[in-house]
């Protein structure tokens, strides 16, 4: 076997000694700048917006030419797929679709019936607007965070801190916006939070990521877990950024406490999401009651 | 610095391709991290990292430690990162190659793939501690995979590496086998 380090060692010459010494130098000082970053993204997450902004634009459009063939290959494996156990599911959606069919009466006759009391309390729906409809091209597949990539950035009006949400339900929020490209804050992430309520019921609850592609969802109501397996959570519209009603996660288990649900959203099988406005928040009450409930 | 091992001179182009091709190829593991998936866990080996350990490891002489910031730099932007994680992690990994290597007298594959694994199972768990304290903490038994994975990968790394290494001093072409 050949020797560890060869060429390494500088011998006697003065000048190598001192160039091999100052190597190590310039490496320790390195690390202390790293390190300095580091501390700067712990105090300020969003510094150094400009170059990870620049660095996504750069890099953006080589996932997003290749999205296309993952997605048609994906599409391939799932079309064979559904070939499996195809009678006994067919038989199963026809009784599915027949039980939802009483329920899509309801929900219409719902629908009607709030569209009326809308009109009688004459309440404004001030929602943003979308900014952008854009396409997920990428993912953080090596980092521990949970960071998504759209192909929209700030030429279209994408900004930091704007909701973003699909069809299906909420994805999470931009933290990073380049000229072309923006990152997208994963509600699955462990540092995302998103204040949700119950759809049946309206408790409200907190949904927090937990970086394995669930969600941790915490009742903010003492006493008792009120969840039930297959249970739906809306977002809330607290505190403003998520605009309410937005499906968020169905729930899958309870676990003491908590429950524990998967998102509605599945990033991997995006393929658009809608960049929206932040919320505004809800409006105050019209007339500031004297014994305000917390 | 490197000493040609022929007596033939090399070209000009080879000398270009010699100092490049390592560069670029850690800059292309790195690059992996554009793969157009969407993860919902991180599974996917850190082989720009990989790329790193496997050429140090084969040529101790190509680089001097300070090379982990700009590459390391560069890694933090491709994979969004917090800034500094590689930077850190992956100088400290060369400076760690570079004290084990002083004091082994004799170096065989398995000591190689240790010294790789305890490298990569270090800037790994350094890379998460990192994301843990910027705000995204996640339990440790999900990197634990992606671990196993990465070591599992280094010696295909490195036998890329090893190909790589022939082609760009064009071993066996115009310089005698080395």
């Amino acid at each position: 076997m050949k020797a560890p380090s060869r060429n390494k060692r500088p011998g006697f010459s003065r000048r190598a000694q001192y160039g091999l010494f100052f190597s190590y130098v310039i490496a320790v000082t390195g690390i202390l700048v790293g390190l300095g970053l580091v501390v700067i993204a712990h105090v300020d997450p969003t510094g150094f917006g400009v170059i990870r902004g620049g660095a996504l634009d750069a890099t953006a459009p080589i996932s997003s030419a290749a999205r296309g063939v993952v997605r048609g290959a994906g599409k391939v494996v799932d079309g064979i797929g559904a070939y499996f156990y195809a009678g006994s599911k067919n038989a199963e959606m026809a009784r599915e679709l027949d039980r939802d069919r009483a329920a899509l009466v309801r929900a219409r006759i719902l629908a009607l019936e709030n569209e009326r009391l809308r009109k009688m309390l004459k309440l404004v729906d001030d929602r943003g607007g979308s900014v952008a409809v854009a396409r997920i091209v990428g993912s953080s597949g090596v980092s521990s965070r949970r960071y998504a990539t759209l192909d929209a950035g700030r030429a279209q009006g994408v900004e930091p801190g704007q909701p973003v949400r699909s069809p299906e339900g909420l994805v999470g929020h931009v933290v990073d916006a380049g000229m072309i490209a923006s990152r997208v804050l994963l509600i699955t992430d462990s540092s995302s939070v998103v204040p949700v309520r119950l759809a049946r019921g309206g408790a409200p609850a907190l949904a927090a990521g937990r970086g394995d592609g669930s969600i941790e969802i915490r009742p903010l109501g003492a006493g008792g877990n009120p969840f039930n397996r297959g249970d739906i959570v809306l977002t809330s519209g607290t505190g403003g950024l998520y605009p309410p009603d937005v499906p968020v996660a169905v729930i899958l288990s309870k676990d003491g406490d908590v429950a524990v649900a998967w998102p509605l959203a599945n990033p991997a099988q995006l393929d658009y999401a809608t960049v929206e406005q932040p919320f505004a928040g809800l409006p105050p009450p019209p007339e500031p009651t004297k014994t305000a409930k917390p | 610095m490197r000493a040609p091992a022929s007596s033939a001179p090399p070209t000009r182009a080879i000398e270009i391709r010699a100092q490049v091709v390592p560069i670029v190829s850690t800059l292309l593991g790195s690059a992996t991290a554009l793969m157009p998936t969407v993860a919902l866990s991180p599974t996917w080996p850190p082989l720009g990292l990989l790329m790193l350990l496997a050429w140090r490891l084969l040529r101790p002489e190509i680089w001097m430690a300070w090379i982990g910031l700009p590459l390391g730099l560069a890694d933090d932007l491709l994979t969004g990162q917090t800034l500094g994680t590689g930077m850190v992690t992956w100088t400290a990994c060369l400076l760690l190659a570079d004290l084990v290597e002083g004091r082994l007298l004799w170096r065989d594959y398995w000591q190689e793939w240790l010294l790789a694994a305890i490298a990569i199972a270090f800037a790994m768990v350094a890379g998460w501690a990192i994301a843990c304290w910027t705000g995204g903490a996640t339990p440790i038994r999900l990197i634990l995979p992606q671990i196993a994975i990465s070591i599992l990968c280094f010696p295909i790394i490195g036998r890329l590496c090893a190909r790589l290494d022939r082609w760009r001093l064009a071993i066996g072409k115009i310089r005698a086998q080395d």
